[in-house]
């Protein structure tokens, strides 16, 4: 039995690769390609005549295998489903750090599950509060109650827009500039920033298409994405090349976290850094940036 | 007696000089006596040298029981040629107690199992043993004990002396009607024939076997007509299919492509890696997908690739076009760019085994590679190879170049997965060393990168460039962690395999395994 | 538990096993072939066998074919097909009792 640290909130995910619980030989390392977190599928993944076969995959996996610093969610059931309610048993009895909710439409929904996860956690021992929990939004009325799903827990760590279920809905199809999603995409991201939790960009599914997968990932970075949900492993070294802070970047940070912890022990509160006004509003981006620069390997200070 | 790498070989295999392995470049400067062999003069002349059947060229040669005949694989899974001549031999002449003397021996030759079961064949001298003919010389079937040696150490063994060869048999894909022969122009194209060259040069005897006959002079040869005793046309050779794949693939398995890139990352963290550097690469997975990251830091840092050597596959070839490697020499192709591009692509050229790896020559490729990217079945923390023996311990693989490329380089780089299914590849004491640790320098695998201890220099490379690595034991313990601590095998005291050092020394030795009961 | 009707768990897919179980005679009859026999053969019975005495299984003709599954994979595979066995795979498992 491996003992898992209680999972934090807010932390570093970059990108999260989705694999089904019902293989053996997927689940048992994919911690090894340095992936933020590791998304094992209690849903798609495995059929219908299966889920409980994954179970008992999943719990001995989440018993017997360190995964490290590696995150490790659970995508259940949909609560349309008969397996959701033992899917949540699984998850919290195995010591799982988040679950994610599939098919999410409202702050019902997590309520539901949040409830269902309260319950397990008292009948399996655990702390009350530690499994932390994050939406899927695959539907028009997911992404107009995007704010209140996100608003709807404090175990609530973020939101994914789930592209497949949603373009059926939409009656589209995926397109190279991304205009088939942008006001959903935006709409979530809005949300998610509203309500202070993290927000992930939909799988992208063709794998020899990395020009058209660049691009895509080019394009959530711009508009402010965390991070983005991923199907194969060949994926992950892009996201952490193209959500890396630039030199530069990180030289401007270190100089405005340095400069303010001087000025304001001097009482100051407004000054300048190489000729640009700074004040407290800069500091937690420039804290976040240093934060993320360290975890992609560029930077070993200790400011923050 | 145990030798260098703690492997306790039989006293009673020590005879006639044979010692055990002492570590490498132990037979440096010592002098060997070459073998002649002794070769039919043709002074007459003649106008071809065909003759109908296999059974007419054995009756030329004066085939008889107890012969040894030797065999090249440049056909690999493809080969007809080993069976068409063992069945002529053994069901037209009614030979017995023969010897096999192949560079490769596979699924392709199933049939051959059955002459060692009933006794027609008592000897198998070979670089790489598969299929039926490693389960039933592991069940003990075969009269003496097979002897595997690297490609390297064959051509040794055979100019030496300590191979025999009565008759050798040349699948040639085109040949004149006098025998020049070549791996190209015909329907079974192989490319290089580079390992039948030593064979071709000391066998008593030398046959042609070919399915495409072509105008005289048939040039640039590989064999030559001066060696050759008689030709025989037959319908097919090989099957195409099997010989070469259409295009060896780069891996797109992730975990591959992991190893391959961290491959590529110590390599380029060596002294070595500069203008001119020579490489070698195995057709393996993350062997092959090494190159792509390769070339990524040759761009980087503006350098080229001086040569490259071995079994050449179309990825190294690409590269060659592009002018990022000044010349491939060749001892087999393994794809049809590979085969398709010898010979005629400029600074695509062919070398023989001896050439290649032979460690009693007077300085082989493999001497001056900087390095070489290798697979392993398994690896032991003493960083000792085994590309033999599979986790029953029965016979299915092949040592190839492997132990010669690894002696000769100047940084040996083994990749690996930790773990195959239950299968811990990074292990405590592997089943069969077949090649010693003293040749290894890194190993890459999926969990980390281990540097044989024997190589602070290269530790200070990997520390320098901010590589991070790991103890080879602290990798065998994490594979034992997830696998399990695997039991030992059960041997029998019989010995059904020598595993030959290079240099001729006995490396380690395989056992008749027990039949394994749960009781 | 009680073997109530054959049920099996599983794959024959690399690194997992597929478990067979059928009513037995009063005794836990096994047979076992794996592509890791030689090495792993014992400590793969001893593990079907543990797994049987936790879910207090008596009578069971059990038929394991590995293909190189680690330890919580062939634990996860009786236990399923144990459950199954009696249709009692779906809800409510002992996550953390007998299942452990």
């Amino acid at each position: 039995m491996i003992p898992r640290p209680k999972p934090e909130r807010f932390r570093l995910r970059r990108t999260m690769i989705f694999m089904s619980a019902q293989k053996p030989g997927l689940i048992k390392d994919a911690y090894i390609y340095g992936v933020d977190s590791i998304m094992l599928d209690l849903e798609d993944a495995v059929a219908e005549n299966q889920k409980d076969a994954a179970r008992f995959s999943l719990y001995h996996a989440l018993k017997t295998i360190d995964y490290g610093d590696t995150e490790v969610i659970v995508r259940i059931n949909g609560l349309d489903t008969p397996h959701w309610q033992e899917d949540i048993r699984v998850c919290v009895a195995g010591g799982a750090d988040g679950i994610r909710i599939a098919k999410c439409e409202s702050a019902q929904d997590v309520k539901t599950v949040e409830a269902a996860v309260e319950a397990a956690e008292k009948e399996f021992g655990v702390e009350v509060g530690r499994t932390l929990l994050m939406a899927a939004l695959e539907s028009p009325k997911g992404i107009l109650n995007a704010y209140e799903i996100c608003a709807a827990s404090d175990r609530m760590f973020g939101v994914a827009i789930s592209g497949g279920d949603f373009r059926k809905c939409m009656q589209t199809k995926p397109t190279p500039d991304g205009i088939d999603m942008v006001v959903a995409r935006g709409q979530m991201l809005i949300a998610a920033r509203a309500a202070g939790v993290q927000c992930f960009d939909t799988v992208f599914t063709n794998l020899d298409d990395m020009a058209g997968y660049e691009a895509e990932v080019r394009q959530n970075k711009a508009m402010g994405f965390d991070g983005k949900s991923l199907i194969n492993p060949k994926q992950i070294r892009l996201v952490h090349e193209i959500f890396a802070p630039t030199e530069k970047e990180i030289l401007q940070a270190e100089k405005i976290v340095r400069a303010y912890r001087e000025q304001s022990a001097a009482g100051v509160g407004v000054f300048t850094v190489d000729g640009k006004m700074i004040d407290i509003a800069f500091i937690p981006g420039a804290e976040r940036t240093l934060k993320l620069a360290r975890a992609c390997g560029l930077w070993e200070g200790d400011l923050v | 007696m145990k030798n260098y790498v703690g492997r306790d070989i039989p006293d009673y295999l020590l005879i006639n000089g044979k010692e055990v392995y002492q570590g490498k470049n132990y037979m440096d400067g010592k002098y060997i006596q070459k073998a002649s062999p002794r070769t039919r003069r043709y002074e007459k002349p003649q106008e071809s040298k065909i003759v109908e059947t296999l059974a007419d060229a054995l009756r030329l040669c004066g085939a008889k029981s107890g012969m040894t005949f030797s065999f090249h694989h440049h056909l690999r899974d493809g080969d007809f040629v080993v069976n068409m001549v063992m069945k002529a031999a053994i069901e037209e002449l009614g030979l017995d107690n023969l010897t096999i003397a192949a560079t490769s021996l596979g699924a392709a030759h199933d049939p051959v199992a059955e002459y060692i079961t009933e006794g027609k064949v008592v000897g198998i001298q070979t670089s790489g043993i598969r299929g039926k003919i490693g389960e039933v010389v592991s069940a003990g079937k075969l009269k003496t004990p097979a002897i595997v040696r690297s490609h390297g150490g064959r051509p040794r063994a055979i100019e030496g002396g300590e191979v025999h060869i009565d008759i050798a048999f040349v699948a040639a894909p085109t040949s004149d009607c006098v025998g020049n022969c070549r791996g190209i122009g015909g329907k079974s194209n192989c490319g290089s024939l580079g390992y039948a060259m030593t064979d071709a040069k000391y066998a008593d005897h030398v046959v042609v076997v070919t399915d495409c006959l072509v105008d005289f002079p048939n040039m640039p040869a590989s064999v030559e007509a001066i060696d050759v005793d008689a030709v025989v046309v037959v319908d097919s050779i090989g099957n195409p299919k099997k010989i070469a794949s259409a295009a060896a693939r780069i891996s797109q398995n992730p975990r591959d492509l992991m190893m391959a890139e961290n491959v590529a990352k110590v390599i380029a963290a060596t002294p070595y890696f500069k203008e001119g550097f020579s490489f070698q690469t195995g057709v393996g997975g993350p062997s092959l997908a090494a190159n792509l990251f390769l070339e990524k830091y040759m761009d980087e840092r503006g350098i080229k690739m001086g040569w490259a050597i071995g079994g050449i596959c179309g990825p190294m070839v690409e590269m060659l076009k592009k002018g990022k490697v000044g010349k491939v020499i060749d001892v087999q192709d393994f794809d049809l760019d590979a085969v398709n591009s010898i010979n005629q692509t400029p600074n695509h050229f062919e070398m023989s085994a001896s050439q290649y790896a032979n460690p009693a020559n007077k300085g082989a490729f493999v001497n001056k590679l900087d390095f070489v990217v290798l697979a392993a079945l398994e690896i032991d923390t003493g960083f000792n190879v085994n590309v033999l023996t599979g986790s029953d311990g029965v016979l299915r693989g092949a040592p190839g170049g492997h132990p010669d490329t690894a002696a000769g380089s100047k940084c040996c780089i083994i990749v690996t997965p930790l773990i195959r299914g239950r299968m811990a590849t990074v292990c405590e004491h592997v089943v069969t060393v077949t090649t010693p640790g003293d040749c290894v320098d890194v190993l890459v695998t999926d969990y980390g990168i281990a540097v044989n201890p024997l190589r602070p220099d290269l530790i200070e490379c990997l520390d320098n460039a901010g590589i991070p690595h790991v103890s080879i034991e602290s990798l065998k313990e994490k594979a034992y962690s997830l696998v399990g601590r695997p039991d030992d095998l059960q041997w029998e005291d019989k010995v059904v395999a020598i595993l030959e050092a290079r240099d001729g020394t006995i490396l380690d030795v395989v056992r008749k395994i027990k039949p394994f009961t749960l009781e | 538990m009680v073997i109530q009707k054959p049920a099996v768990a599983g794959t024959v897919e690399s690194s997992d096993a597929l478990v067979s179980v059928e009513p037995g005679d009063g005794k836990i009859e096994l047979t076992l072939t794996s592509s890791v026999m030689n090495q792993y053969g014992r400590q793969i019975r001893d593990t079907v066998l543990e797994t049987l005495e936790r879910l207090d299984v008596k009578s069971v003709k059990i038929n394991i074919v590995d293909k190189g599954a680690l330890d919580c994979t062939l634990k996860a595979r009786v236990e399923c097909a144990v459950f199954r066995s009696s249709d009692a795979s779906e809800k409510d498992i002992p996550w953390g009792g007998v299942i452990r």
